[in-house]
């Protein structure tokens, strides 16, 4: 187990990167907690897999440290930095029994039969694969196979850190659930740093005590869940994380009183943008967004009843805005109005939270 | 103007893959299959196609025996869940191929081209190369070339499954909209119950082969006639136990009772199976008629909007699904609410005896 700290790191992929873009990570410093649950999180090309790949030795950045208990390891080739991986598609050899498989990686380091036994047994019952142990893998179904990765990627006691990669993309939905809470018990029994790549924010949300959240190469918020979803650093978070995504709409500002083309809006706490220069953008998420009496005239464009709610788009002119209506609640038809939660609408400048 | 599966069965090499299955889809309709890996869904959708044939049955097109037809003489268009492109060919070749071979003049590919690609929002990259364009671009393409030419069938398998989970949401929410004017019959399979949700539409149950149950979407979702269709329409996972009915009153095997709901009124007493949506089990009552139950905390998810919890009550894994955040401590006890109002019932043969609608 290890704390893992990220120390100016940067990368690109060509020779002489000269505009912002062709760094495929931008600069960036974090500290991982030994110990801790994280996820990165961010859509195809953001740079998730780059910064992976960075910390397990895959590559070697362009520029800055990585340390692992205060130890740079920047150098390091990947087998000394002692990590475990869990890949997208199940690796395991299908000729082997379900045991041969999760005791690969420890005989394959010389560790002795009987802890090698010890350490099988104890993997094997924490994933449910007990009564299984003497089984070909070849005969398993697919989440079965995906199962004895994650055996792998947790058999070994002293690895620095635990990597992920999509570990559940190609399991089916109610399948995902039950792996997604098996490796969330996993890390509260086991308690080892634990980094998850994902695109997917259920999984991301849910596995992690943190998520990094990602785009175009750069680290947009680090932030729990709940953070996240509250109060979104920046309006991709906003659009990103929620499904759908946060309401972005254009902000006026009058003498310092915020409003929605010539509608007043109440936001949280006292918004200092008497001097602001740039582009102001009002953000509430759908969750936050409620039909009223008076308020936003809107047109219901369509709702779509996807049991626990309805998600409703309406319009106010070109503007989209969407709210959930909870199931069993009555909503209006054809015209109404919206409100937002002062609590939870948030002003940003250039996309960045104001305050 | 239907298509309909007539008495179709599929068998390969004495394994059965499709048991005989009677469906009927109507013209101008989007239907969902919706079932996980392996449970037929590709399959009946090849059958659909005529890209294979059925061991035994018929395949009616409006008013016509299909059976033995092959698939480049039906007038169907299909997407599969690796995006498919001619890797040599611009976007636009590639949206203009299946008019190139039925030899449409070329004013009229350019128009249709052009607007097809207006909707999938390619017009900017018709002259890209499939390599050039990021995942969701590569897939709308292939969408688009489904939609080119005024196909009868439109088959979709699992076309946003490869898909990042932002590119999926655009995608559902712009697919429907594609298909709104038009007068094909679609078919779109599915692991993922939030998908035939939105799409609404009609949804076909699939497990194992079998069609479970095929209509309406939300009337299938909200009154699933057994127990294999509400699990497979149940996104988490349906929680059951079973219960007891006596006495005008159902009883967990824990004791907790509460009065017969007037749908089940009439069923004779004896074993039932009670099914319950995660949703509709909560850290707080609901309505009016909420139960409360005990278990031991497995896991707590909190994704910042919404709080599932796993717990295990009476030996069986239960979810419950709620909005905003209720913190629970791992290992512990926690108290939560059902709402019995919206539980179904099933009978000892799986067949639904009454319940939430």
């Amino acid at each position: 187990m290890a704390k893992i700290t990220l120390d100016q790191l940067r990368h690109s992929y060509m020779p002489n990167p000269q505009r912002p873009d062709d760094w495929a990570l931008k600069e960036m410093s974090q500290e991982l907690r030994d110990g801790g649950a994280y996820a990165l999180l961010g859509p195809s090309g953001c740079g998730k897999t780059t910064l992976l790949n960075l910390i397990s030795g895959l590559l070697r950045p362009s520029h800055g440290r990585i340390l692992f208990d205060g130890k740079d390891i920047t150098e390091a080739t990947p087998e000394q930095r002692n990590i475990a991986q869990v890949f997208q598609f199940p690796v395991i050899y299908d000729t082997m029994t379900v045991y041969d498989n999760l005791a690969f990686p420890l005989r394959n380091r010389g560790v002795p039969a009987a802890e090698v036994d010890k350490r099988v047994r104890e993997v094997g019952a924490m994933l449910d694969l007990g009564h299984m142990l003497n089984k070909r893998a070849s005969g398993l179904t697919a989440d079965g196979k995906q199962k004895i990765s994650l055996g792998r990627g947790l058999v070994r006691s002293d690895v620095n850190v635990i990597m992920f990669d999509e570990p559940l993309t190609v399991i089916d939905p109610h399948l995902k659930w039950i792996l997604r809470s098996k490796l969330k018990e996993l890390h509260h029994r086991i308690k080892r740093t634990m980094i998850y790549v994902t695109h997917d924010q259920t999984e991301a949300l849910t596995f992690a005590d943190q998520v990094v959240v990602m785009n175009n190469g750069e680290v947009v918020q680090v932030g729990t869940p709940i953070e996240l979803f509250e109060r979104p650093a920046h309006t991709f978070v906003g659009h990103f994380i929620g499904s759908p995504g946060m309401n972005v709409l254009p902000c006026s500002l009058d003498g310092g009183r915020v409003g929605f083309l010539g509608q007043p809006v109440d936001t949280t706490g006292s918004v200092s943008l008497a001097n602001g220069s740039g582009k102001f953008e009002l953000g509430v998420r759908p969750e936050f967004t409620h039909f009223e009496s008076s308020g936003i005239p809107v047109e219901i464009v369509k709702a779509a009843d996807v049991g626990r709610f309805r998600i409703v788009e309406t319009r106010h002119g070109e503007h989209r805005i969407r709210l959930l209506v909870p199931e069993g609640q009555a909503m209006p038809s054809g015209t109404a109005h919206v409100r937002f939660d002062p609590k939870h609408t948030h002003v940003y400048r250039d996309g960045w939270l104001v305050n | 103007m239907t298509l309909e599966l007539r008495h179709v069965a599929k068998s390969v090499a004495g394994n059965v893959h499709i048991h005989e299955t009677n469906l009927t889809l109507e013209e101008g309709t989007f239907n969902v299959l919706l079932g996980t890996t392996l449970s037929g869904k590709t399959t009946l959708m090849q059958l659909m196609a005529g890209l294979d044939k059925p061991s035994s049955g018929e395949i009616w097109f409006r008013g016509q025996n299909v059976t033995g037809i092959a698939v480049q003489k039906r007038n169907v268009s299909m997407v599969y869940q690796q995006f498919i492109n001619y890797p040599h060919l611009t976007v636009y070749e590639n949206i203009a191929s299946p008019l190139r071979v039925i030899g449409v003049e070329d004013a009229k590919i350019k128009e249709r081209v052009g607007k097809v690609a207006e909707l999938l929002r390619l017009a900017p990259m018709l002259q890209r190369k499939p390599a050039e364009l990021s995942g969701g671009q590569q897939q709308r393409t292939a969408i688009a070339r489904a939609l080119v030419k005024d196909s009868d069938i439109i088959l979709l398998d699992e076309p946003l499954a490869n898909l990042d989970y932002k590119l999926r949401e655009e995608l559902r929410d712009e697919l429907p909209r594609l298909f709104a004017d038009r007068h094909c019959i679609v078919a779109y399979a599915t692991t993922e119950p939030i998908e035939a949700l939105l799409f609404g539409g009609n949804t076909a149950t699939l497990h194992e082969g079998r069609v479970t149950q095929f209509g309406p979407t939300a009337a299938i979702y909200r009154q699933p006639n057994d127990l294999t269709s509400a699990q497979v329409f149940s996104d988490p996972p349906i929680n059951t136990a079973p219960v007891t009915k006596a006495n005008g009153r159902i009883q967990l095997d824990d004791g907790t009772n509460w009065p017969t709901p007037a749908s089940v009124a009439n069923a004779p007493d004896g074993q039932y199976m009670l099914a319950i949506r995660a949703h509709h089990i909560t850290p707080f009552p609901q309505n009016g008629g909420t139960v409360m139950v005990e278990g031991r905390v497995l896991v707590a998810e909190l994704s910042g909007s919404e709080s599932v919890l796993h717990f295990d009550r009476g030996g069986r894994t239960w979810i419950s699904q709620s909005h905003g955040v209720h913190p629970y401590e791992v290992g512990g006890t926690a108290k939560l609410y059902v709402d019995v109002g919206r539980s179904f019932l099933f009978g000892p043969d799986g067949q639904l005896v009454g319940g939430h609608a």
